[in-house]
C-alpha cells in the first residue's frame, strides 16, 4: 500500500511531524513502513518559463533556438535555448531546466553550444521529468510538455519551480500491510492507525451528494442468487455522464499511490477503493441485457472475455454478475471487456459489493488472474464499509461534475449487523501479557482505534474483520501500549534437555567425520531425475522410484533424493572444475524413500566423497572404516561388490574397486572408486571415491556405552607368517580364517605387507601378518603360541594358502 | 726411577692433551696404563729398590696412575661433549620451512551456527526436536490456523507433492505433532529443512534452514517471550546486543512480533547496512493461537505458550559476513575451509 501523505492530511493533522517520525511510529505500532519517497526529489532549478520566440537554427534543418522568460529565474532577462523538439511555438508555457539543473536518473543540464549556438539549459518532455500521459493526458508523450493552467490548480507563474507548478511535491509511504489488516490498506485506514499512533484526533466526514429525482427500480433489477458468497451487494446509477479526464489532484493521489489515472469514472472507482479500502466497480447500463443484474454461480459451458480481451472458460463454483443472458464479470474479480465504460457511454452502474473472500480467492487463482479488487476481497472486506464507499463515489461524480446521481440506491443487504463484541477482561489481559496495565489505560488504548468498551465487552469498529477472540484485544492493547513497554521476564520453572540418541550419534559422526579430515556439505534435497543416468543406476532400480514435486522451479529440482550420491558427486565435480586440487568431503542428510503411506520414510544417510591428493581406495575405506569404530560400530566386514541387488547404488563405482559394507549379513554401507563413465558424466578429469552409509541402521547397531576391560598383565607373544595363495584370495578371507584358528586367545591380527614377483609363483600372492595372542591366566608359553600358528595354517591350507617357503 | 715416573706422567698428559679421538685415547690408555704399559713396565721394576725406597716409589707410582687415569677420564668426558655438540651441530635443520600438513575437516558453516543456537537452547531447557520434511497440508498449514484459501499461504509459496502433501514450508509442523502427543510442559526447538518456491538468487533459496522454538505451559506470557528472546539474541550475539518488537501477523500466533536487533554496525544510528532503519529484522514471534492450541487438544484456557522461529541462514550470514546466499549450497572447499 503506497500512502499519498497529501492525501492522509485530509483527514489527520501529521504537519509536526518528519517524515522519520511518522514511518518510525507507524512501524513500531504495527504498520510496517518499507520505504517512503518524495516525488520530484532528483528534480532541481527547472522552473516554469514562456517561449517568446522560436525561430530555425542557422546551421541546422531540425534545430530550433528559442527564446525563454523564465521571470525571476533569469533575473528578469530571458534566457537562449536550442532544441529539438517540434512542437514548440512562440507562447507555449513549458518546463525549462535551467544551466545546472538536475532531473531523475542523475542527469545534470550543463550550458553549451549546439551546432556554434549558445543554448543556456533545455526545455523538458513529460518523460525527462518522470511522468507520462497518463499524469498529464493533454500533453504529447514524444515532444515538449506544453503545459496548461488547469481548474482548481495554483496559478502558473513565470520561473516558478515546476515541481510546485505540476504538484509533484507529494510524499508517498509504502506500507507492507499484513493479511489480516486489509483496512489498513486504506488512507482512513492508516489515519485511524495514525491517530492511534499519535494520540491525535481524525476526522471523517459523512460523504454527501444531491442527486437527480428517480426511482432506480424503474432502471434496474438486482437480485443475490447465492447469499453466501455475496452478503450485500448496493448498485447504484449515474446518468447522462461526461467521460473525460480526472482533475489534477485526482491525477496526483492516484499517481502517488501507484495506480494509473485512466478516465474520470475508473478513477473515482480506483479513488474510492484507495480511500475508503473498499472495492467498486462500474458498468454501462447499455450492455446490461434486459437490466438486470443477477449475482449467481455460473452456468456450466458459460464462457466470458473479461477486460484484458481474454477469452475464459467459467465453472459452477465461480460466482459472476450476469445480465438477463449472460455473466458481464466475474464477482470481485473483473469485469467483462463489453460491459465496461467507454468515451460513448452514457448511464453508469455503479457496484459497491461484499462477495466472500475464499470464493474470490479460488476464482481469482483458477482463472489466473489476481487484480487489484481480488486482493482486496481475498482478505475479506466489511459489508458495512460498503454503504459509505459508494456514496463517496456519488460525491465524487457531482465534485467532478461528471453525471447526474439517481438519489435512490440498491441494497440487497444480507450482512450480518449485529455487532461483534470480544470479552473485555483486563486482569486476563495482564496476566496474559505479564504487564500491569491499568483498565483505564487499556481502554484508552482501545478507544483509540474506535473500539467501543461496553459492559465488559469490547466492540471493534465493523472493518477491523480481525477481531475475534481475546488474544486479539490482548494484541491491540500491547501495540498501542508500546510492545518494547512491555517488561522482559524470564520463564520459570527449571527444565533439563539433552540431545536425543540419535542426534548425539550423529553429532558422533559428524565429529569423526571433520577429525578424519573431511569437509562438511549442505545440498539440495530435491534432484533431477536425470541424475539416476549419471550415476548408471539400472533402469529398474528401485531408487528411480521418487517422491515427485508437481510444481517444480525446473526440472533439476524436481524430484526428492532418493541417493546422496548425485549431490556428492555434483559437490567434487564443482570443486574439480573450479581448480581446487583435492577435497575431501562428507554429508549428513536425508533420503526420501516413497513407502505406499501418505509420507515417505526420510532415513537419515551418510556420504562421502574424495578426489586429488594421492589418495585411492584405501584412503577413503580407512576413513570409513575408522569412523565406524569411532561411533561404536564393531564387527563389520567388507565384501567386493558388484550386485545392485546388493547395494542399490553399485552400478555407479567401478566394479573392481567397490565394496559392500554389511554387518551381522546386513548391507550398511557402500565404498569404492567411481566407476570411469559415473566420472564422465560429471565431468572430473580425474579418479574419485565415494561411500554411502546407512546411518539409521547402523545407530541401531552401534554401542553406545563402552566398558572399561582391564589392562593386560601377562605379556604377548607374536608370530610373524608369511603366506602365499591365490592372488584373486580376498585377504579377508584370509584374516576370517587366523581369527576363527586362533580363538580367545588373539589379540590383534596385522596385515603388514602384500607381494608379488620374484620367488612368488605367477598368479599367486604373498601375504605377511603379525598375530599377536596373549591370555588374560597367564602368559603364553611357545608351545601354545606354535599350536596355535599351527591351527592357522590348517585352517589356511583349506582355502590353498599355504606357508610361504 | 722417580724421574722416570715423572717423565711418564708429563709425557701421558701432553699426549692425552693433544688426543681428539676415542681411538686414540684408547690407545694410549694402553700405552701408559696397559698390562705391557710403561707404567707397568716401571713397576715391575720395584723389586730391584730397597726397602726404604720401595714405599716412596710405590706411592709416587700411584699418584702418577691416578693422575694419568684422571686425565684420561677427563679428556674422554670432553672429547664425548665435543663430539655430541658437533653432532648436533651437523643436526641443525631449517625450522622455518612450512611443517607437514595434517588436515582436520570442518563442520559446514550452518552446522557450525545451528550447534552453537542448540547449545543456548539446551541450556535453557529445550529439546531438539526433528519432523519429516515431506509433510501433510494439515500439520503445516490447517493445524496452524491456515485453513485453505486462507490469504496468509499467499506469502509461503509452496511445493506441492499431491493435492494434500506438500514440502514443509516451516518447521512449525514439528510443534504440532509435538503438542498432539505430550502434555504441557513443552520445550523444544525444532531446526531443519524448510522448503519454498523462490528461485535462486543472493537472498533466496527454494530450501533453507529454520529453528522454531515452542514452550507451553500454565502462565507463560507475552513478557516471557520477550525476555526469552532478548535472552537468546544476547548470548548469540553479545550481552550488549538490543532487540525492539514491532506487531506483526502470523496465523498461528496472537498477538505476533516481529523482532529486530540494533545494527551491529550503526547501532541504531542507521546506516547503509541496516537500509538506514537502525535495526535488522531478525525472526518472528508470538503467543500461540488459541486455537492452534484447542486443535491440538489443549486447554487455552488452562495453558498458554508463544512460538518463535529464525532463519538460519539469516543468522550465520550476519555472523560470517557472507553477501551470497548461493555459496552456502555450492560447497566450494575454498568456500568451506574459511570457518
Amino acid at each position: 500500500m503506497n500512502l499519498s501523505m497529501r492525501w492522509l492530511s485530509d483527514y489527520i493533522d501529521v504537519s509536526d511531524l518528519s517524515i522519520k517520525e511518522f514511518c518510525s511510529g507507524l512501524t513500531i505500532s504495527g504498520s510496517k513502513v518499507e520505504r517512503w519517497e518524495t516525488e520530484g526529489e532528483e528534480i532541481s532549478k527547472v522552473v516554469v518559463g514562456k517561449l517568446l520566440s522560436v525561430v530555425p537554427h542557422e546551421n541546422s534543418d531540425h534545430l530550433v533556438v528559442c527564446q525563454v522568460d523564465v521571470g525571476k529565474a533569469g533575473n528578469g532577462e530571458p534566457i537562449q535555448i536550442v532544441t529539438g523538439a517540434p512542437n514548440v511555438k512562440a507562447g507555449d508555457i513549458v518546463p525549462v531546466a535551467m544551466d545546472g539543473s538536475t532531473l531523475p536518473n542523475g542527469i545534470k543540464i550543463k550550458k553549451g553550444k549546439l551546432r556554434g549556438v549558445e543554448s543556456n539549459g533545455m526545455l523538458c518532455s513529460l518523460g525527462e521529468l518522470g511522468l507520462t500521459t497518463h499524469d498529464f493526458p493533454y500533453a504529447i508523450a514524444d515532444g515538449i510538455f506544453i503545459m496548461q493552467q488547469e481548474e482548481g490548480c495554483p496559478e502558473l507563474e513565470l520561473g516558478m519551480d515546476i515541481k510546485e507548478a505540476i504538484g509533484l511535491n507529494d510524499t508517498s509511504v509504502e506500507f507492507e500491510i499484513t493479511s489480516n489488516r486489509p483496512d489498513c490498506l486504506a488512507v482512513i485506514g492508516l489515519a485511524r492507525e495514525t491517530a492511534a499512533t499519535f494520540d491525535r484526533p481524525y476526522t471523517v466526514k459523512e460523504p454527501t451528494y444531491k442527486g437527480i429525482e428517480g426511482d432506480i427500480n424503474s432502471m434496474l433489477k438486482v437480485n443475490v442468487q447465492n447469499t453466501d458468497l455475496c452478503s450485500r451487494y448496493i448498485a447504484g446509477v449515474v446518468k447522462n455522464v461526461k467521460i473525460g479526464q480526472s482533475p489534477r489532484w485526482m491525477r496526483e493521489r492516484l499517481r502517488a499511490s501507484g495506480v494509473r489515472p485512466i478516465n474520470n469514472f475508473v478513477d473515482i472507482t480506483n479513488y474510492v477503493m484507495l480511500e475508503y479500502g473498499h472495492p467498486m466497480h462500474a458498468f454501462d447500463i447499455r450492455y446490461i441485457k434486459g437490466n438486470e443484474i443477477n449475482i449467481r454461480n455460473a452456468k456450466a459451458g458459460e464462457t466470458i472475455t473479461t477486460l484484458d480481451g481474454t477469452e475464459r472458460a467459467l465453472t459452477e463454483n465461480m460466482l459472476v454478475i450476469a445480465d438477463a443472458e449472460s455473466p458481464v464479470a466475474v464477482a470481485g474479480v473483473m469485469g467483462g471487456e463489453y460491459s465496461g465504460i467507454m468515451d460513448d457511454t452514457v448511464d453508469v452502474v455503479f457496484e459497491s459489493a461484499c462477495f466472500d473472500g475464499a470464493s474470490v480467492r479460488t476464482t481469482a487463482k483458477a482463472l489466473g488472474m489476481r487484480t487489484d479488487a481480488s486482493a482486496r476481497f481475498e482478505k475479506g472486506i466489511d459489508p458495512q464499509n460498503a454503504y459509505p464507499a459508494i456514496m463517496r463515489a456519488f460525491e465524487l461524480v457531482e465534485m467532478l461534475g461528471c453525471g447526474e446521481v439517481v438519489n435512490t440506491i440498491i441494497d440487497a443487504d444480507h450482512s450480518d449487523k449485529t455487532p461483534k463484541g470480544v470479552e473485555f477482561n483486563p486482569a486476563w489481559i495482564n496476566g496474559f501479557l505479564g504487564t500491569d496495565i491499568s483498565e483505564d489505560v487499556m481502554k484508552k488504548c482501545l478507544e483509540k482505534l474506535d473500539f467501543k468498551i461496553e459492559n465488559g465487552m469490547a466492540y471493534a469498529p465493523s472493518v477491523r474483520i480481525d477481531i475475534e477472540c481475546k488474544a486479539d484485544i490482548a494484541e491491540e492493547v500491547a501495540r498501542i501500549y508500546g510492545y518494547n513497554n512491555i517488561p522482559k521476564t524470564i520463564i520459570r520453572g527449571v527444565a533439563a534437555a539433552e540431545l536425543t540418541e540419535k542426534q548425539k550419534f550423529e553429532r558422533k559422526i559428524m565429529n569423526a567425520m571433520t577429525s578424519l579430515g573431511a569437509y562438511e556439505i549442505t545440498t539440495y534435497s530435491f534432484i533431477s531425475p536425470k541424475y539416476f543416468d549419471k550415476i548408471r543406476l539400472p533402469e529398474d532400480s528401485k531408487l528411480r522410484n521418487t517422491v515427485v514435486i508437481t510444481n517444480p522451479l525446473g526440472e533439476d529440482t524436481s524430484v526428492m533424493r532418493t541417493t546422496l550420491i548425485p549431490s556428492m558427486c555434483e559437490v567434487l565435480a564443482r570443486n574439480y572444475n573450479n581448480r581446487n586440487a583435492s577435497a575431501c568431503l562428507f554429508e549428513l542428510g536425508n533420503e526420501y524413500l516413497p513407502t505406499g503411506a501418505e509420507l515417505p520414510d526420510e532415513p537419515v544417510r551418510l556420504s562421502v566423497g574424495m578426489y586429488g591428493g594421492n589418495r585411492d581406495f584405501y584412503d577413503i575405506k580407512g576413513i570409513v572404516d575408522a569412523m565406524l569404530k569411532n561411533v561404536g560400530v564393531e564387527d563389520f566386514e567388507y565384501e567386493a561388490c558388484t550386485d545392485s541387488a546388493v547395494f542399490a547404488e553399485a552400478d555407479a563405482f567401478h566394479p573392481g574397486r567397490c565394496a559392500v559394507i554389511t554387518k551381522d549379513g546386513k548391507a550398511i554401507g557402500i565404498v569404492g572408486e567411481l566407476h570411469p563413465e559415473t566420472l564422465e558424466n560429471y565431468g572430473i578429469g580425474t579418479k574419485a571415491y565415494a561411500a554411502k552409509i546407512n546411518v539409521t541402521e547402523i545407530l541401531e547397531v552401534a554401542v553406545a556405552t563402552k566398558t572399561y576391560k582391564p589392562l593386560p598383565k601377562f605379556p604377548a607373544t607374536t608370530r610373524d607368517l608369511a603366506i602365499v595363495c591365490d592372488e584373486a584370495l580376498p585377504v579377508a578371507k584370509l584374516e576370517k580364517a587366523i581369527k576363527k584358528a586362533v580363538g580367545s586367545i588373539l589379540e590383534t591380527v596385522t596385515l603388514f605387507d602384500v607381494y608379488q614377483g620374484k620367488q612368488i609363483a605367477e598368479g599367486k600372492k604373498s601375504v605377511a601378518y603379525a598375530i599377536s595372542m596373549r591370555s588374560h591366566e597367564g602368559t603364553l608359553t611357545d608351545e601354545q603360541a606354535d599350536a596355535a600358528v599351527k591351527r592357522v595354517l590348517k585352517e589356511l591350507s583349506a582355502l590353498g594358502a599355504e606357508l610361504r617357503a | 726411577m722417580k724421574e722416570q715416573l715423572e717423565k711418564i706422567r708429563q709425557l701421558a698428559e701432553a699426549e692425552l692433551a693433544e688426543c681428539n679421538s676415542a681411538e686414540a685415547l684408547e690407545a694410549l690408555r694402553v700405552k701408559y696404563l696397559g698390562k705391557k704399559g710403561e707404567l707397568t713396565a716401571i713397576l715391575k721394576q720395584m723389586g730391584g729398590l730397597s726397602a726404604e725406597e720401595r714405599p716412596v716409589i710405590g706411592q709416587l707410582a700411584n699418584e702418577v696412575r691416578k693422575s694419568i687415569e684422571d686425565t684420561l677420564a677427563a679428556r674422554t668426558a670432553a672429547l664425548k661433549s665435543e663430539l655430541a655438540a658437533k653432532k648436533l651441530k651437523e643436526e641443525t635443520i631449517d625450522v622455518t620451512l612450512p611443517g607437514k600438513v595434517q588436515s582436520v575437516g570442518k563442520l559446514h558453516p550452518l552446522t557450525a551456527v545451528l550447534n552453537e543456537v542448540k547449545e543456548v537452547f539446551l541450556g535453557m531447557g529445550f529439546e531438539v526436536v526433528e519432523g519429516p520434511e515431506v509433510e501433510t497440508d494439515h500439520y503445516c498449514f490447517e493445524a496452524l490456523n491456515m485453513p485453505k484459501h486462507h490469504p496468509a499461504r499467499d506469502t509461503q509459496d509452496t511445493f506441492y507433492i499431491s493435492e494434500n502433501v506438500l514440502l514443509r514450508t516451516q518447521t512449525s509442523s514439528v510443534q504440532i505433532r509435538t503438542m498432539e502427543n505430550k502434555k504441557p510442559p513443552i520445550r523444544i526447538i525444532s531446526p531443519g529443512r524448510v522448503y519454498r518456491s523462490d528461485a535462486v538468487d543472493a537472498t533466496h533459496s527454494p530450501l533453507f534452514h529454520q529453528i522454531e522454538g515452542l514452550v507451553i505451559d500454565k502462565g507463560i506470557t507475552f513478557a516471557d517471550l520477550c525476555g526469552t528472546l532478548e535472552l537468546l539474541m544476547q548470548r548469540l550475539y553479545g550481552e550488549d546486543c538490543k532487540i525492539r518488537l514491532r506487531p506483526h501477523h502470523f496465523p498461528y500466533t496472537e498477538p505476533s512480533a516481529e523482532v529486530d536487533i540494533m545494527c551491529f554496525n550503526c547501532h541504531g544510528e542507521g546506516c547503509p547496512m541496516c537500509k538506514n532503519e537502525g535495526y535488522i529484522e531478525l525472526l518472528g514471534a508470538g503467543m500461540v493461537h488459541p486455537k492452534v492450541l484447542e486443535g491440538c487438544g489443549i486447554d487455552p484456557e488452562v495453558y498458554s505458550g508463544f512460538a518463535f522461529g529464525i532463519g538460519l541462514e539469516r543468522i550465520t550470514m550476519g555472523r560470517y559476513e557472507i553477501n551470497d546466499m548461493r555459496l552456502l549450497y555450492e560447497n566450494d572447499m575454498r568456500f568451506l575451509g574459511q570457518f
